[in-house]
């Protein structure tokens, strides 16, 4: 299988807090992956990481084979094909839902172009897409601010799609949401993996069965457990530390 | 997006837009009309009451520079009065050289102010500006400069909010330590005044005055239609991504930095030209135009009006302005407070400013 992103022997530390210990993670090309792990476990500092937010004291990360991760700022990270979703759901909620996909989209994000060259044929189609992939083309003209938290949520994972990222990292896409929108999240999810590599923090246990074939459990900044979902929940180990026994 | 024409869409897009602009043509003509009329006619406009006006314009054209920068980009810039009191020295040095044998000493080369501290020779700093197209140059390139260089350092570091606003008032404060020395060149605490001639005419020749009013509004009509272009454009829409999420627009991609940077030296430089146009109409630019307070009341004029408007900048402007002329004629003390009044009333009770009024009224 070919391998999408390489994370080895990361570490690293707060004022001497260990958020991130030796940890060794590889995703795959097309795999859709769960990482969960109990609160301070350091998945929001790895998608930092990976992101280019924070950089680590130690450690290697490649996306592919030639783009060393820790060289890049966070929009040549953003421009290599690296997309997040951030934990609370963070839309522009002053622009409209086309403007916030029209920010997204793919393509010459420099202020030269913004400023004098309009969005391409190609461009407009793909927000078109989107749209109908988040369902929300009946919502495109009125302000972010106003969608549903559902909807923003939506929103972010489409402005993410806009942004044609080969890997998509997902952080609690489900926190707060009703069972229909968790159900309609999990089939967006789903519906991405195989074209882009899909990497998901999430607490609730239930969404991860229903979307994880694989999943990695962290604990205290390393990987504590990797398999499927029930292999993992068999784990004693995990039950551990997920019980506290 | 409706297609109209992006020129229709500039100009006639939105209604306080195409109301400004109405407003602005209106007085840019009857104006100097009015002026025209024989002194003896009631409805003959002063010179004065003209130049008070093209002097709100200049002020105008520096609020919108702070409400693009601040109401669109979130960059509270406590420190723009700095390029607008630069812009304003270049033109000053400008006026000074065109003074010749004139002055007081009557020294063909050298500013009355130097020939008094007993300087043989012209600064470096001073050549070039007897040419108008230098001068002219130069209130460009010195705050569109200033505003690279300190942005450049401050974006980069990521210095926002709160910091940022505490080193652009110590910038503005440090210019004015620095122009308040003799040794600068630049007049001391006198400034650069007693002006004689601008591209040849007579600085306070009536026709002057008409044609410095017509250029002022020129200058405030370009400069806000330049700014409204930037803000219905994508890159303004990024800019107020930016504004509202920052580290998001950094995660899709965009160079925050390098957009900040952009809109606040195109900032500067429309505040730099607002100074050019200030100076030869009140005659004087001296280094009080860099006192801290200066640049807040600037801030306190686009908070009035309404700030990320643009033409509740030249609202508030015009308002704050008009009722500083008044209070200072009539109840000198009573400004300062009256401005603070309006300050936290306008916080409390209008966040969206004057022109807030109308949207938030019942239609």
């Amino acid at each position: 299988m070919n391998r999408m992103l390489y994370l080895e022997d990361i570490s690293v530390s707060f004022d001497g807090f260990k958020a991130l210990n030796a940890l060794t993670l590889y995703i795959d090309a097309g795999e859709l992956r769960c990482v969960i792990g109990p609160n301070g476990a350091g998945k929001t500092t790895m998608m930092d990481v990976i992101t280019g937010k924070t950089r680590p004291d130690a450690g290697s990360a490649w996306f592919g084979q030639t783009t060393d991760l820790l060289k890049l700022t966070e929009p040549e990270i953003a421009e290599a094909g690296i997309g997040r979703k951030f934990q609370k759901p963070t839309v522009f909620e002053q622009h409209t839902v086309a403007e916030n996909l029209q920010l997204a989209v793919a393509g010459n994000k420099s202020l030269w172009a913004t400023l004098f060259a309009p969005l391409s044929a190609k461009q407009r189609e793909r927000i078109d897409e989107v749209l109908e992939t988040i369902r929300l083309q009946d919502r495109r003209d009125i302000r972010a601010g106003a969608l549903s938290h559902g909807q923003k949520q939506w929103l972010e994972i489409g402005m993410l799609l806009a942004q044609e990222p080969r890997l998509l990292l997902v952080d609690e896409p489900v926190a707060g949401m009703t069972p229909q929108e968790v159900e309609r999240t999990a089939e967006l999810l789903l519906s991405l993996a195989g074209k882009h590599s899909v990497m998901v923090v999430e607490h609730d246990m239930d969404f991860v069965r229903s979307i994880a074939n694989k999943v990695t459990v962290l604990h205290e900044g390393r990987v504590l457990a990797e398999g499927t979902i029930d292999d993992v929940q068999a784990d004693p180990r995990v039950v551990e530390v997920y019980l506290g026994q | 997006m409706p297609s109209k024409h992006p020129l229709v869409e500039l100009i006639a897009g939105e209604r306080g837009t195409a109301i400004f602009l109405a407003v602005l043509v209106v007085v840019c003509v009857i104006v100097p009309v009015l002026h025209a009329l024989p002194e003896s006619s009631a409805l003959h406009l002063s010179t004065y009451t003209m130049t008070l006006i093209g002097k709100y314009m200049t002020y105008a054209l520096l609020a919108v520079a702070v409400d693009l920068i601040w109401g669109y980009c979130g960059i509270l810039s406590l420190g723009h009065a700095a390029f607008f009191a630069l812009g304003g020295y270049a033109m000053g040095m400008y006026l000074m050289r065109q003074i010749g044998t004139r002055g007081v000493y009557g020294d063909p080369l050298l500013p009355d102010f130097m020939v008094f501290l007993n300087w043989k020779e012209l600064p470096w700093f001073w050549h070039g500006f007897d040419m108008f197209w230098f001068a002219a140059l130069m209130v460009i390139v010195v705050p569109g400069l200033l505003a690279l260089g300190f942005g450049w350092l401050a974006f980069r570091s990521r210095v926002t909010g709160v910091y940022l606003s505490i080193i652009t008032q110590a910038l503005t404060y440090a210019l004015m330590l620095a122009f308040f020395r003799n040794d600068m060149g630049l007049g001391g605490n006198n400034g650069l005044t007693d002006f004689k001639e601008i591209l040849g005419a007579p600085i306070n020749a009536p026709s002057t005055r008409v044609a410095l009013f017509v250029v002022s509004a020129a200058a405030l009509a370009f400069g806000y239609l330049a700014c409204r272009y930037l803000t219905i454009s994508r890159a303004g829409r990024v800019v107020q991504a930016i504004r509202d999420a920052e580290s998001r627009a950094r995660f899709i991609g965009y160079r925050v930095e390098r957009y900040k940077l952009g809109v606040f030296v195109f900032s500067a430089v429309l505040a730099g030209i607002a100074g050019a146009l200030y100076v030869p109409q009140v005659g004087i630019i001296n280094p009080s135009e860099f006192q801290p307070i200066n640049s807040i009341e600037v801030v306190i004029w686009v908070a009035v009006g309404g700030r990320g408007t643009l033409y509740g900048a030249v609202a508030g402007a015009v308002l704050v302005n008009y009722a500083k002329s008044y209070f200072t004629a009539a109840l000198p003390e009573f400004w300062l407070y009256a401005l603070g009044a309006m300050f936290v009333a306008v916080t409390l009770f209008l966040p969206r400013g004057v022109v807030g009024l109308r949207k938030a009224a019942p239609a």
